[in-house]
């Protein structure tokens, strides 16, 4: 979402949050849920699991939107989504810096 | 023996494991037996996420439903769920779903199993319980071969797939598993892929709530075998493909939905009608043939027997 203004109603617009767990000894290292990650919140590990599989890490801390598509996606039952409160867009994330030219 | 051990670990950083937390769909699993024998990037755990999901939003009686699986890697999958769940001999999962949901009409049966399971040495029971309507829902896991013994070729094996018994590739004329469903008779037929995880998982909702014979057909990755030997990749390869090439086509004509190798995948829930299923129709028959003498069967809960003494 780029806008070249912060929308008036921002503080209106609630975007829902979720508190991503992973399940690391379960993980088999697909990166099912990496890639298909809507808001590309995932990225694999450099290291290895106890069975010597890379496991997904939480790149982007808080940018979880709840959409649950990595817990129906892995086929390993090792990552789970809790739903949290719904947060306001950052101002940050609304109005790149440098879009407004 | 424990001091070897963290001497090995620590220097690999290896995270300790996260004991604490329960997976939301723990309830539904039988956690004794994770982690499940299904390779890495094997699609058959997607599938059963989808059915795990499916059955909540069905909002059905975890009690009154059962989970019937026949033999094969796809085969497991009754294993792992918490449910009144069977593992059955080779084949065989339809006919003994057959008996569950006719001895138990209160129970919504599902046959979770594999393309060699249920359309090669099975294929004859999905036809006649097609045929009958019975009550049931058919979720088959289609990856194109036998997979847990080896990946040999099978009746959904496309042409020029290779397979360790088919190795210049297969030449037979696979079949087009949603057409030989609807015209067996089958009242709900979709096709998915596992990458449709959401589409999947409603289509089984609404076949679980559908009285009558419902199949749905979902073509997933085995990274072992089918993909390794036609050097496709991963499973997430296979993901990509089924992205790429996959096709939406809801209420298509069956006939038109054949799977060629690495070709497009029409995806969607071709049919969706009601007919009078199995019980139903002996209930509704035998009644009118025997008036009150009939008294139809209810299950094993219900206090009334079958046919009303004779005085
Ligand atoms: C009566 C009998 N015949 C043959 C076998 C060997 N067998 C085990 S699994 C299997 C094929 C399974 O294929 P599929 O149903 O497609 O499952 P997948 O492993 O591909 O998921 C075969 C032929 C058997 N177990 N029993
Ligand atoms: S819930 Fe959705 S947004 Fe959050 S990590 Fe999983 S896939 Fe990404
Ligand atoms: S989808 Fe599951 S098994 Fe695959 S990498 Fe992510 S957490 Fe691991
Ligand atoms: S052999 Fe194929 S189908 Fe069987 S578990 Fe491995 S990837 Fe899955
Ligand atoms: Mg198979």
């Amino acid at each position: 979402m780029n806008h070249w203004r912060v929308p008036f109603d921002i503080n209106k617009i609630e975007i829902p949050h979720g508190n991503i767990h992973i399940l690391i000894e379960r993980c088999k290292g697909c990166a099912f849920c990496e890639e298909y990650c809507p808001k590309d919140v995932l990225e694999m590990s450099r290291d290895f699991n106890r069975k010597g599989y890379h496991y997904p890490i939480i790149l982007k801390q808080g940018a979880c939107v709840n959409c649950n598509l990595c817990e129906t996606i892995c086929p390993e039952f090792a990552i789970f989504v809790e739903e949290d409160k719904p947060r306001h867009p950052d101002i940050n994330d609304v109005i790149k810096k440098g879009d407004q030219s | 023996m424990s001091d070897i051990t963290s001497e090995m670990t620590s220097p690999l950083n290896i995270p300790e494991p996260e004991e604490t937390l329960k997976h939301p769909m723990e309830q539904y699993l039988r956690t004794e037996r994770l982690p499940h024998i299904w390779c890495a990037s094997c699609g058959i755990g997607t599938v059963l996420t989808a059915y795990i999901t499916a059955l909540q939003k069905s909002k059905l009686d975890p009690k009154k439903v059962a989970v019937v699986s026949g033999i094969g890697c796809s085969g497991r999958a009754a294993g792992y769920l918490r449910l009144d769940s069977f593992h059955s001999t080779h084949g065989r999962a339809i006919p003994f779903a057959t008996g569950l949901a006719v001895g138990n009409p209160e129970l919504k049966v599902t046959v979770i199993s594999g393309d060699g399971d249920l359309i090669a040495i099975g294929g004859n029971h999905i036809i006649h319980a097609a045929r009958r309507n019975i009550n049931m829902t058919i979720i088959c896991i289609n990856n194109f071969n036998y997979a847990m013994t080896g990946g040999q070729a099978g009746p959904t094996t496309p042409e020029s797939a290779n397979a360790s018994t088919a190795p210049y590739g297969a030449y037979e004329y696979p079949f087009n598993l949603p057409f030989l469903a609807e015209s067996s008779g089958a009242i709900f037929v979709a096709r998915w892929t596992a990458l449709h995880i959401r589409r999947m998982a409603k289509s089984m909702t609404k076949a679980l709530l559908k009285p009558g014979f419902s199949f749905i057909e979902v073509i997933a990755p085995c990274s072992t075998l089918y993909a390794r030997r036609n050097r496709l990749g991963s499973g997430l390869d296979l993901m990509k493909y089924y992205h790429d090439s996959a096709i939406i086509k809801h209420g298509i004509d069956t006939r038109e939905v054949d799977i060629d190798f690495q070709d497009r995948i029409v995806v969607g829930e071709f049919v969706n009608k009601d007919k009078t299923h199995f019980l139903e129709k002996r209930d509704q028959f035998l009644s009118k043939k025997l008036g009150d003498k009939y008294v139809p069967y209810k299950g094993p809960n219900s206090t009334t027997s079958t046919m009303k003494e004779e005085e």
